[in-house]
């Protein structure tokens, strides 16, 4: 029997909130299946499980808020013998087959103490993921997500997907909406309390509808949120407004405010941290990319929009394979000293439109193609643009990349974030001129920098690091 | 599509990327990404979106006639 643990959802958090289970008691639950919505003081995530499995009990009920590491949910293993795996030992499990496009994986080797999610490897595909507002459509539409082909990052079913798949919805007065096999929120009461999910509760709320009026066809006559619509004049629900309801933030403006307030204090805290702790050293280096320009251009050549990649991809992905030759820039510096990782979970920092800054990590990033990189780069900037990320995203990063992007400045020398030791940074790509075989031209170059931590690595492994990079975007075809 | 239904098009698609720009001072010559903060994502998100709508798939090589409004839109009117 597994237990499905609290987890740590970014270096800074000691406790979340569960906001609301996906799943229930005698669900069958797979790897990579989102499986509840935890609120931190940033956001809300959706956490996936990392085993095949059933629903055995839940142990914490929605609105609790618990350490990191408790245990939320018991699970019953899958049948089938699974392949066993040593707990946390860094890079002696054998890594199980990845999902296609997906740095998702089954090993959880956080930094010391232990992360949350059990360290289980499985060897089933995992279910087509589908967030809860794209579920709520299904529900309403009356669509089997599993019968969906998922066209989104990682193979994930999308509103565009569950919209195609609807024959032409019926009017709201008819509709009739069946059970989508994957559950809805699950009901919860507690003493004379109407059973509805958190999120009908909000929407309800948002609504002005009183949930004892509405007649629920959820999970034992829950009140779902479809329920809440149908009550309502507002019957149809665009796409805008579902993402509006979202469990953790409240529609008014204060509120976001204070997520915002909270997430760049608890960003502020980390950097204050990085600086006092972590001896700094800096290096940058100019890289001539008209190598990787023109293959660029190649490869997006007759291309359509949805399948073209951006320089900045190259640049991450670039990085993810160049720190595998400079292993004291990849892991985790702890009490017990430096912990090298052998894979690397690229944390890319994203902006968020009204400010603050995110990180999101893309498992195995090394181990991935061009195509799929971009692939999970649009996926984690959408992601932390709608404040929906995944569980498996916030995890934490064993190296970072900023990105400041074509609207950036020249260079950015960045703040480590603990508990890793290195950042890398790249300005924005500009023509310069440059000097080739004595003569006078002009590249698009971008500036590449490095901020490292002294105790673990000096520039003289850093300068070998940049050249490998250098190297890497002059032969992008081989990236 | 005229130029001026592929405006509001674009402009409708800008609001569901920018939520929070003020897409009424947009001028129809300003550069797009500078004047709403976008960036090579959001850009790339814009063209993705355009071409479900529109049907119109803009070309890495004609991205410099699509840098402002007023390009994108005359862009659409052509190409549709």
């Amino acid at each position: 029997m597994g237990e499905f643990r609290m987890p740590t959802l970014g270096a800074d958090m000691t406790e979340g909130t569960l906001l609301e289970w996906l799943v229930k008691p005698g669900d069958a639950v797979h790897h990579g299946q989102v499986v509840a919505v935890i609120d931190t003081v940033k956001t809300a995530i959706d956490v996936e499980v990392f085993e095949d499995g059933e629903v055995e009990r839940l142990l914490v009920e929605p609105g609790t808020t618990v350490q990191v590491g408790t245990p939320l949910a018991l699970l019953r293993g899958a049948e089938a013998p699974a392949e066993t795996t040593p707990d946390l030992s860094a890079g002696a499990a054998p890594r199980p087959l990845r999902k296609e496009g997906t740095g998702i994986s089954s090993r959880n080797e956080g930094p010391p103490p232990p992360v949350g999610s059990p360290a289980q490897p499985l060897a089933a595909a995992p279910a087509p993921p589908a967030s809860p507002i794209v579920r709520h459509l299904a529900h309403e539409r009356g669509v089997d997500l599993a019968a969906v082909v998922g066209h989104g990052p990682d193979g994930a079913v999308t509103r565009a997907d569950v919209e195609a798949a609807a024959s032409p919805a019926p009017p709201p007065e008819t509709r009739a909406p069946e059970r989508a096999r994957r559950p809805a929120a699950a009901p919860r009461t507690s003493g004379g309390r109407i059973a509805a999910s958190p999120l009908a509760r909000t929407r309800a709320a948002e609504l002005g509808v009183d949930l004892a009026t509405v007649a629920g066809t959820g999970p034992h006559g829950a009140v779902t949120v479809a329920d809440v619509e149908a009550a309502t004049p507002i019957a149809r629900v665009t796409p805008e407004r579902a993402e509006a309801a979202v469990p953790s933030a409240p529609p008014d403006a204060t509120a976001a405010e204070d997520r915002r307030a909270a997430m760049q204090a608890a960003t502020g805290a980390l950097m204050a941290r990085s600086k006092r702790e972590i001896p700094h050293y800096y290096l940058e280096t100019t890289i001539d990319l008209a190598a990787a320009m023109a293959w660029l251009a190649r490869h997006n050549e007759g291309r359509p929009s949805a399948e073209r990649v951006l320089p900045s991809a190259l640049l991450l992905l670039a990085t993810a394979r160049s720190v595998r030759e400079a292993p004291e820039l990849n892991g985790f510096y702890t009490e017990a000293g430096f912990e090298p990782r052998e894979h690397v979970d690229l944390g890319i920092a994203v902006s968020m439109r009204r400010g603050g800054l995110v990180v999101a990590s893309v498992r195995d990033a090394d181990s991935m193609s061009v195509d799929e990189f971009m692939t999970a780069l649009k996926g984690v900037a959408e992601r932390v643009r709608a404040g929906r990320l995944r569980g498996s995203e916030l995890s934490v990063p064993t190296i970072t990349v900023t990105n400041l992007g074509d609207q950036g400045a020249d260079l950015v020398h960045g703040v480590i974030y603990p508990p890793q030791v290195a950042l890398v940074g790249f300005g924005r790509v500009v023509p310069r001129p440059w000097a080739v075989d004595g003569m006078l031209t002009v590249r698009p170059v971008v500036v590449a920098t490095l901020a490292a931590d002294h105790r673990v690595s000096d520039g003289h492994r850093g300068s070998r690091f940049l050249a490998a990079l250098d190297a890497a975007l002059q032969r992008p075809e081989e990236l | 599509m005229n130029a001026s239904l592929a405006r509001d098009t674009i402009l409708g698609l800008l609001a569901d990327i920018a939520p929070e720009a003020d897409l009424t001072r947009l001028a129809d010559d300003a550069d797009l990404r500078d004047a709403v903060d976008l960036d090579s994502l959001d850009f790339l998100n814009l063209i993705e979106r355009l071409a479900e709508k529109t049907g119109v798939d803009v070309p890495e090589n004609d991205y410099p006639d699509v840098r402002t409004l007023a390009g994108l839109s005359t862009y659409v009117e052509r190409h549709t």
